[in-house]
């Protein structure tokens, strides 16, 4: 009875204020409505990307390492975009491309984000020593040119699958580390962490619990954005020789070993056009996880779109 | 001198006549303002009180034809002198607001341009209005800053926000509305953010200033005591609608309607104190310091009585919050020890037991952010009970839906999450956090003071009746004199890091007091509308200026 008037108060003054509850499904199918073409355009060719890496065998016309009697096929019915240097075909390449080029830039964002995101999340949280400890390392890691580093790195322990993964993760996670270290700072701070600590919560929970799903949204973003950067590190080092190494078919070294090919473009336009697949395939994803990446953004920034 | 171009005292300055506001939240607009009608003479201060939600700063800024982003005037009208401003083009009404209209908001420290001298952000709107020329305006914001009494006038202004005080800040930001001399100034919620004693000195110097330049005001609060000192009108609104309309003295004396009745017989509750020797936790000399800065707790002694409530009282940074981190051990005292039943406490959070963690359990001010705003309140109130006392499954939920019970709230509310529930549901919730753990001791820091009076009123029986049942002792932390009266059975007076005064409420509350108690019991504002005239008066001859 006592607290006749609060109830009262708030049943009718808080009501409207109330989100109505949805299931996840409907929350998704809303948000879908609302995105603007761009983020749909960039959803759509990511989900085409996955759909080829996880089918690359049934939807590739050939092996990925086939190898046929005739190099530098002209684009034709056989060979849809013609063959390389070896005479393996262009197309299948393309498509098994996604799997290993895209496949292996996010095996090593997931990873860059575990390293990075519980050390920055450390950090935020034991300040002190560990901090300083921590954060200066990364700034000495950060302090050398990543690509040059890299490169480095891999002619000292050799280009394979994993260490490329392992040492680009490594670089990329003092990114990933700063990002994290900074939003969870914000959140450290709150009453309900200090809540959790009183209660003898342990440094894991606290972490997984309390800060994780506080400081998501900023991550999701940055983790868009790093998988691009990944993405175009190897691209960058395959192109150079020293990435995914062949017979592996990989975008960034298919657009070396037809690079030549451009300089028949007054002969054959299709065959100059060749190189330009591959790079157009990195460029396109890259530009898709963009788009979807900043529609993330202006939902989760909380501006509201004036009335 | 300014009625004499302005018109006079007591003619009609402002009428707005039922206007509609509506806000868009969740997809819909919702009518937050429902046809309400205000009329305000030159020189008239017109008090808007009520709830949070209740549509008073909406109102407030619609006097200067403004809605928020996410709100817009619906209908009604606004004569603001003769110049209608629903009608009036963007750029007339940017001629009006910081010339003849003024807003003086809530919280200053995040209204100033930190990187300008406040000098500068004093005479803006003035100089750029074209009204005063600089040095006239600075000559004439520093006797602003004199009759708004505050310290170095000449020099003050040379300053930036983050060297002055709170209240000085409030006051600086007043002397920014006064310096265009405009016809009326909003008050949102001005002194809502400080302490007691600064809220009378704010007060006193805005009273007198508004007088001194006829200026017409709107003051918005939900602090009845407050507005009962400013205001000549009273209006009451409740969920965008008037309730009542009076002038400040027959509200006071016969209210009419029963909110507002319920409104002015909030502070009523008063706990009969009791004594008790059984002490439960004992703090014995402590000092403390944040890390190489001075000590913030000098020798600090508190005995706390089982199955009562010791309230600790003192203005900002007197100590009392640090004293209550030391308890739970956040900051392990530098000196003293912490006894609880008779045995020491480590003084270090991870020295101590599940078992000792469990006991004593803590309250914030902030419900907002002593919950995690992604987890609901299954899980907010359920961990306790599998962290402390290993529930789970059908046996947890049982726990979780009595606790339920004990707070008052339905059970729906347990699939919410925080942001879903209003202000004092979320106390609620927090205060059934605390109990989960079955604790003995519960340290509430500020629990009601960021809440309406109704909704406080609320939280307090609620816990003095948790008190009684569950035997429950308290150590409640407090700059409201109010608070203390209803829910305390010992007093503890603090100022700057050391123990004033303690000892029983009664002794405390009654005379002789010490300087310190006296001057902190006598600035809690009273309902009484000459409260504000006697205390200056008194104060004034108790100190002869020298």
């Amino acid at each position: 009875m006592s607290n006749g008037g609060e109830q009262g108060y708030s049943a009718a003054g808080e009501v409207s204020m109330l989100k109505a509850r949805r299931t996840l499904l409907e929350n998704i199918w809303r948000g879908l409505k609302s995105a603007p073409p761009t983020a749909l355009f960039g959803m759509v060719v990511i989900l085409i990307y996955v759909f080829f890496a996880l089918f690359a065998p049934l939807l590739a016309p050939y092996g990925e390492a086939e190898i046929f009697d005739l190099s530098y096929a002209p684009w034709s019915d056989e060979f849809m975009f013609g063959t390389d240097q070896l005479g393996r075909d262009v197309l299948s390449r393309l498509i098994y491309g996604a799997r290993n080029t895209v496949g292996i830039a996010f095996a090593t964002t997931v990873l860059a984000f575990l390293i990075g995101g519980s050390l920055g999340i450390t950090a935020a949280l034991s300040r002190g020593w560990l901090d300083d400890l921590i954060s200066r390392s990364v700034d000495v890691l950060m302090a050398i040119p990543s690509l040059i580093f890299a490169l480095i790195l891999i002619s000292m322990f050799g280009a394979t699958a994993t260490n490329l993964i392992l040492i680009i993760a490594v670089l990329d996670a003092t990114r990933v580390f700063r990002v994290t270290r900074a939003v969870s700072l914000n959140v450290v701070v709150m009453d309900y962490v200090e809540a959790a600590r009183l209660r003898g919560e342990g440094l894991s929970w606290v972490m997984r619990r309390e800060i994780l799903p506080n400081i998501l949204p900023p991550l999701i973003v940055e983790f868009g954005l790093r998988f691009c950067f990944v993405f175009l590190t190897i691209a960058a080092l395959s192109f150079l020789g020293v990435g995914i190494q062949p017979p592996t078919a990989d975008w960034g070294s298919m657009v070396r070993e037809t690079a030549g090919l451009i300089q028949f473009a007054e002969y054959d336009l299709t065959a100059a056009m060749t190189p330009m697949l591959p790079a157009a395939a990195i460029a396109l994803l890259t530009v898709a996880v963009n788009f979807v990446v900043d529609w993330f953004l202006h939902k989760t920034s909380g501006l509201k779109d004036e009335h | 001198m300014s009625t004499d171009k302005k018109g006079q005292k007591g003619d009609i300055l402002l009428e707005m006549h039922g206007i509609v506001i509506d806000g868009y939240s969740d997809d819909r607009w919702h009518e937050i303002i429902k046809g309400v009608d205000v009329v305000l003479k030159r020189g008239e201060i017109m008090g808007l009180i009520g709830e949070s939600g209740a549509g008073k700063s909406t109102l407030g800024l619609a006097a200067m034809g403004f809605a928020k982003p996410g709100c817009k005037i619906n209908g009604g009208s606004i004569i603001f002198d003769g110049i209608d401003l629903i009608k009036a083009s963007e750029d007339d009404k940017r001629k009006l607001r910081g010339s003849r209209i003024a807003y003086v908001a809530q919280s200053a420290a995040a209204s100033f341009n930190p990187s300008h001298r406040l000098i500068n952000q004093t005479v803006e709107s003035a100089v750029r209005h074209g009204i005063k020329s600089e040095s006239e305006a600075k000559a004439d914001a520093r006797a602003l800053y004199r009759d708004l009494q505050l310290p170095n006038p000449d020099s003050i202004g040379d300053r930036y926000p983050h060297q002055v005080s709170g209240g000085q800040l409030q006051r600086v930001m007043t002397a920014m509305a006064m310096s265009p001399r405009p016809d009326l100034i909003i008050f949102d919620e001005p002194t809502t953010a400080l302490d007691v004693t600064t809220q009378v000195e704010v007060l006193a110097s805005m009273r007198e200033i508004v007088e001194q330049y006829h200026t017409a005001a709107i003051y918005i609060t939900h602090d009845l005591a407050v507005v009962a000192q400013m205001a000549d009108v009273i209006k009451v609104l409740r969920y965008g609608e008037t309730i009542e309309d009076a002038d400040t003295r027959t509200m006071l004396a016969n209210p009419e309607k029963e909110y507002t009745k319920s409104l002015w017989s909030v502070r009523s509750i008063e706990k009969q104190e009791e004594e008790s020797e059984d002490i439960i936790l004992r703090v014995d000399h402590i000092d403390a310091s944040y890390t190489g800065s001075a000590k913030v707790l000098d020798d600090v002694s508190i005995e706390v009585p089982r199955g009562h409530t010791v309230a600790i009282v003192g203005e900002s940074g007197s100590g009392k919050s640090t004293a209550a981190r030391a308890i739970t051990g956040l900051l392990p005292p530098s000196k003293g020890q912490i006894l609880y039943n008779g045995k020491p406490l480590p003084p270090a959070l991870k020295e101590r037991s599940v078992d000792q963690l469990q006991k004593i359990q803590m309250i914030y001010q902030m419900a907002d952010t002593a919950m995690n705003p992604r987890q609901t309140i299954r899980d907010i109130i359920g961990r306790p009970l599998e962290f402390y006392l290993g529930l789970k499954g059908r046996e947890r939920d049982q726990r979780l839906l009595e606790l339920m019970e004990m707070i008052e709230l339905d059970e729906s509310f347990i699939n919410r999450l925080p942001a879903e529930l209003s202000g004092g549901q979320k106390q609620r919730i927090c205060i059934a956090r605390a109990l989960a753990a079955n604790p003995e001791l519960i340290i509430c820091d500020e629990v009601t003071s960021a809440l309406d009076q109704i909704v406080q009123k609320g939280i307090l029986e609620l816990l003095l009746r948790l008190q009684r049942e569950l035997g429950l002792t308290y150590i409640f932390i407090t700059h409201d004199i109010a608070t203390v009266k209803a829910i305390s059975d010992q007093i503890v007076v603090m100022l700057e890091g050391r123990v004033v005064e303690q000892g029983m409420k009664s002794e405390i509350l009654a005379p002789p007091y010490p300087d310190y108690t006296k001057l902190l019991l006598s600035s809690v504002p009273e309902m009484d509308p000459d409260w504000l005239t006697g205390l200056l008066k008194e104060r004034a001859q108790d100190q002869p200026p020298t």
